[in-house]
């Protein structure tokens, strides 16, 4: 569980286009780090290649190094597949499987992993998952209910409650928050805090209070104007990107002046 | 202006959906009016027919009640697993150059005329199948589904597979656009959780199609319950209760009886066949019920909430 994520001169291609140029990062474990930047940059792009997410669009292509504690994410041999059941990946708008029940949601990737599971150890990684994920209490009355019936929030936590099932080493959000109500919001900054004891945490935000509030880690992601790579302009602790930026164009993103 | 225009949306809209409920109507009006005097009449009545040979008219057309419906459930059961997975590989699987004329290929199918699908089946697949009969009969033959072949195999098997193909061109169609529009958010949750794609196509594609499929095989049993010409011309025609698949002189469709008997029949005759296809009327209608509801019973999870 939680480990490291060394990235080293990073390029993604959309076919021939150039998306995100020379990206070069250390991601810590037991840590969140929180992406930045103004739409379009390409940090929800670069987020996708961390677990291959971006090959499911045709033409897309990296250049460049990806290590999980060292191993290779792109390597020949390496299974795409293998990576994303290693490395979790939480969606802008939350997406339980509709047909599925709460139960059924939160085993669907463990499922996968292994194929049998006993009644009893199936329940026990239910409960696991969603007091995990903060949701127990709301929904442990009415598991076998569709998991659209719930709220925005809800699903949203029953996604993460999904992606922990597996017990992955990273998780990865694609701006989580951004469909949800702030009560929702806060609900799931708080469990980011939680979840960070066990996992790396990378994140994608347009909200720069809540990349204050919840990251360890701040990445500022930028781009030159249309047609131009999304470019990483600096990365430090979160306190320092927040109070004395190296860079210009960092300090006039989170001060408000553009993006 | 617009108000107006709004107006006149909703009389065209009303009045088309209108129209349909009153064809419907006539046409089962017209089925039971005519039908009247073979249901009322007396059997003896009935029995002077030259093709009358049952004891009352429910003796007469149970059996052919039977043969539709064996012929179109073969058919169905041989097309929808087809039908589906050539959606999926068009969907799914296929390099998109090679996806788009497969599936203009197959939607070509579907305007090939059900007389010539008749002379195919009759003058080319008969012979064709023949030894696949034959070598079913004698090594399956203890089980009674596939006992007592004889040539020519104009038997209830090859008129089912002849069914088959007429009615997979509709499945494949409406399957295939059920499955590509299956929601982008559920196929990345799918593979963000790490399922391989024929993992991805039962966790996220099948469970959001299947009311999609089970419509389209409806529409596809609809065409085969009513299919005449293509059984006409292959069957060998009999009126038993019979699992012999493979032996001629066996069973008869409701339609298929109605093509072959009609240009002869005059009086109550033409009575009693009206009467054979309002029974096929009732039939479509039940089963067009029971998908519905087969659809229904699990709505809450069916994704559209």
């Amino acid at each position: 569980m939680s480990k490291r994520i060394d990235v080293d001169d990073l390029n993604v291609y959309y076919s021939d286009f150039l998306a995100v140029e020379g990206v070069s990062m250390n991601i810590e474990p037991k840590a969140i780090t929180a992406l930045i930047g103004p739409s379009g940059c390409g940090k929800s792009t670069f987020l996708r290649t961390l677990n291959r997410m971006h090959e499911v669009i045709p033409g897309a292509r990296v250049t460049g190094k990806a290590t999980l504690d060292g191993e290779d994410l792109y390597g020949p041999q390496v299974d795409p597949v293998a990576v994303r059941r290693h490395i979790g990946m939480v969606f802008q708008r939350p997406n339980p499987f509709p047909t599925m029940s709460i139960a059924d949601n939160v085993l669907a990737g463990v499922r996968l992993n292994s194929k049998r599971l006993s009644k009893s150890q199936a329940e026990e990684t239910v409960e696991t998952s969603l007091r995990g994920a903060n949701l127990w209490n709301e929904v442990k009355d009415r598991l076998d209910r569709p998991g659209s019936s719930l709220s925005g929030g809800q699903q949203q936590r029953l996604c993460i409650a999904r992606a922990i099932a597996v017990k992955p080493d990273v998780l990865l959000m694609d701006e989580p928050c951004s469909a949800l109500d702030p009560i929702s919001t806060l609900a799931i900054e708080d469990l980011m805090h939680e979840l960070k004891s066990d996992y790396t945490i990378v994140i994608v935000t347009h909200n720069m209070q809540q990349a204050a509030r919840v990251s360890d880690r701040t990445a500022f992601f930028n781009i030159a104007g249309t047609g131009k790579p999304g470019k990483l302009i600096e990365m430090d602790d979160t306190t320092v990107m927040f109070s004395s930026p190296r860079e210009k164009a960092t300090e006039d993103y989170i001060s408000g002046r553009f993006g | 202006m617009n108000l107006l225009a709004a107006r006149w949306f909703e009389f065209v809209a009303t009045g088309a959906g209108i129209i349909i409920l009153v064809i419907l109507a006539a046409v089962a009006a017209f089925l039971i009016w005519e039908a009247t005097p073979a249901l009322t009449a007396d059997i003896s009545e009935l029995q002077k027919i030259s093709w009358f040979n049952a004891d009352s008219f429910l003796a007469f057309v149970a059996p052919l009640i039977f043969g539709t419906l064996l012929a179109s459930l073969l058919a169905l059961l041989v097309a929808v697993p087809l039908a589906v997975s050539i959606a999926l590989f068009i969907s799914h699987y296929a390099p998109r150059k090679f996806a788009g004329p497969l599936g203009y290929v197959i939607d070509l199918l579907a305007a090939i005329p059900s007389v010539v699908y008749g002379l195919w089946g009759a003058l080319w697949l008969a012979p064709v199948i023949d030894p696949v009969f034959r070598w079913l009969t004698s090594f399956l033959g203890f089980i009674p589904l596939f006992a007592d072949y004889q040539p020519p195999a104009k038997n209830i098997m090859t008129a089912s597979l002849v069914l088959a193909v007429m009615i997979l061109p509709i499945i494949t169609a409406v399957s295939r656009e059920v499955f590509l529009q299956t929601p982008r958010l559920h196929e990345e949750a799918a593979l963000a959780l790490g399922a391989t794609r024929w993992e991805l196509v039962r966790m996220a594609v099948f469970p959001f199609g299947r009311s999609g499929v089970i419509s389209a095989a409806m529409l596809g049993l609809g065409r085969a319950l009513g299919e005449t010409m293509a059984v006409l011309m292959i069957l060998s025609p009999g009126t038993l209760f019979s699992f012999f698949l493979l032996k001629p002189g066996q069973h008869q469709t409701i339609a298929a009886n109605i093509a072959s008997k009609f240009p002869e029949a005059s009086g109550v005759s033409v009575s009693v066949l009206i009467a054979t296809g309002l029974a096929l009327f009732v039939i479509t209608l039940l089963v067009n019920m029971a998908a519905r509801w087969i659809v229904s019973r699990r709505s809450d999870f069916s994704g559209a909430n």
